[in-house]
């Protein structure tokens, strides 16, 4: 098998044009030919996530490319960065790191990216169509842009998002390809009583122990109520992003490929489901997304950013009450949603929340008792805190969370797991 | 360093390298997995937490899909604290640009491979091994 460039192709790669597009279809050409692909696919967007700074090697890439004449050829939106610009005065980390960040995501707009700064890219006002390619990064993103959306992307990661958007191309393989789609493992959950499936907390929970059955594989699930909402399908795929690294899951009558199982299945339907999940299955997931036994200093929310429909439900369950001495409430959204939701916003910040936008608390210095426990709602935290940042967690729903956070006390209640 | 007479491996990052096997028992992510200003594994639930991947060639089944582990690998490896080559048993592009970018900005590359489950278990038991253009061998 041999790639095989189109003449503009072949322009970009020879330095035909600016120095950035040679850089970035280098790039390109080389990942394609690790991927066995045999031509380049042209893109209708980008996603990017190197704008999140990591140390001077991305800054190094990213002004490299400006200095090339960088320009991004199509629609590019771009991830969480370590800063939230809007609310400055959350950062806790020094001021050198921040210059430098701020370096970082300035490149990225210099290039033509749009500065949306969220994980959510989803929730912004143009998505990708059925069927479309992109290349987008943020594994929550993958997932939810191949799944929910049926729109087609690899799982890319830093470096190659820009070099993509530079180029307006991709390799032809993986997940952009048909063959590359189909279930590889079926899960079914139709043995979970309806009064769990009819509950937000399910959902992280379900995402987590099904990364942790799928790893890199595709999975077809069946039995949960057809129609499962987006902000569900959010969490069970940013929880399956972080404990597996899962980019496509066919949600059988939710998600547009799998309207039945066999549609999920490239070809042939297995005769069982592979992984019949249990409650027992349910109940460890849940225990692992729990490491502190103690009160909690602090609770963050909205991981991924939270949706206009979620700060709505936040606003409601606090109901004009306050969040409690002792404890700080974080929740995390887009610039764009905060704006969307303007009302919800200003009765969210009357309890004397610190509303997020920009970034995320688990990347950057923004809590400010990191040495206290930490309560969330969201799969994806409390996966990667406990690891990474060595902060213990406790996990609960939206409401135990904001429960939590205006009584000082550790509300959970279990009885829904049996 | 003599050109090992070992097994063909399929070749994602070309270039040399040799050193102390570390074999991970569970895929790695860079971000939040390594830190790059020491090598160390730093996640807490991570097998081979505590253990340094500076200098080694690190046998791994794979990233975890991060995708900002390219990010931090490359800035392992202009800090000299990455691994000298890189095994997998999963392709893994992510970890594949890390690499790839070290390479064009700062000409420190390492080697990236991918080999076949049999040989990834008969690798991960060695104690040195060898990278070199398409080979391994210790």
């Amino acid at each position: 098998m041999t790639l095989v460039l189109t003449s503009h192709e072949r322009a970009m790669l020879d330095g035909s044009g600016t120095e950035a597009e040679r850089i970035a279809m280098s790039i390109i050409v080389r990942v394609a030919d690790v991927m066995g692909a045999e031509q380049l696919l042209e893109i209708g967007g980008a996603h990017i996530d190197s704008c999140l700074y990591h140390g001077r090697a991305g800054l190094d890439f990213a002004e490299r490319l400006v200095a090339g004449g960088g320009r991004v050829q199509v629609p590019t939106t771009l991830n969480v960065s370590s800063l939230d610009l809007l609310h400055p005065e959350l950062y806790r980390g020094d001021a050198e790191t921040a210059a430098l960040a701020r370096r970082l995501m300035e490149c990225y707009e210099k290039m033509g990216a749009r500065p949306t700064w969220t994980c959510a890219p989803y929730q912004l006002d143009a998505r990708p169509a059925f069927g479309g390619h992109v290349a987008w990064a943020e594994s929550n993103a993958i997932v939810f842009a191949n799944s929910v959306l049926g729109a087609r992307t690899h799982r890319y990661g830093d470096f190659i998002d820009i070099c993509a958007a530079i180029t307006g191309r991709v390799p032809a393989a993986g997940l952009h390809l048909d063959e590359g789609r189909g279930a590889t493992l079926w899960i079914d959950v139709a043995g979970v009583p309806g009064a769990l499936l009819e509950a937000d907390v399910f959902y992280p929970v379900f995402g987590h122990l099904l990364g942790k059955l799928a790893g890199v594989g595709i999975p077809a699930v069946t039995g949960l109520p057809a129609g499962v909402s987006e902000d569900r399908l959010k969490a069970v795929g940013a929880a399956a992003a972080s404990s597996g690294a899962v980019a496509l899951m066919h949600i059988v009558g939710s998600t547009p490929e799998a309207p039945t199982l066999a549609d999920a299945y490239a070809g042939a339907v297995p005769s069982a489901p592979d992984i019949t999940v249990t409650m027992d299955h349910l109940r460890a997931a849940r225990d692992e997304l729990t490491t502190a036994s103690g009160p909690v200093g602090v609770v963050s929310i909205g991981t991924p950013h939270y949706s206009v429909a979620e700060l709505e439900t936040v606003a409601r369950l606090l109901d004009g009450r306050t969040v409690a001495t002792g404890i700080d409430l974080y929740i995390s959204t887009g610039r764009n949603v905060m704006a969307a939701a303007a009302d919800a916003v200003g009765r969210i910040e009357q309890s004397g929340a610190s509303i997020v936008v920009d970034t995320c608390t688990y990347i950057t210095p923004i809590i400010r008792r990191p040495e206290s426990a930490v309560m969330t709602d969201s799969g994806k935290w409390a996966f990667y805190a406990p690891g990474n940042l060595g902060i213990d967690v406790v996990f609960g729903s939206m409401a135990e969370c904001i429960e939590t956070a205006v009584t000082g006390e550790v509300v959970r209640d279990d009885t829904i797991w049996g | 360093m003599t050109t090992p007479s070992g097994d063909e491996v399929r070749v994602l990052v070309a270039g040399a390298g040799s050193g102390p096997v570390l074999a991970l028992d569970e895929p790695l992510s860079f971000w939040g997995g390594v830190d790059p200003e020491t090598g160390d594994v730093i996640d807490r639930r991570h097998p081979q937490h505590g253990s340094n991947v500076a200098g080694t060639v690190l046998v791994m089944p794979g990233g975890r899909g991060s995708s900002s582990a390219s990010s931090v690998l490359a800035e392992c490896l202009r800090l000299g604290t990455g691994p000298a080559a890189i095994v997998v048993r999963d392709a893994d592009e992510i970890l594949m640009l890390g690499s790839l970018v070290a390479g064009l900005l700062y000409q420190r590359s390492c080697p990236v491979v991918a080999v076949v489950p049999e040989q990834f278990a008969r690798f991960r038991a060695a104690d040195h091994l060898i990278v070199d253009g398409g080979r391994i061998g210790s």
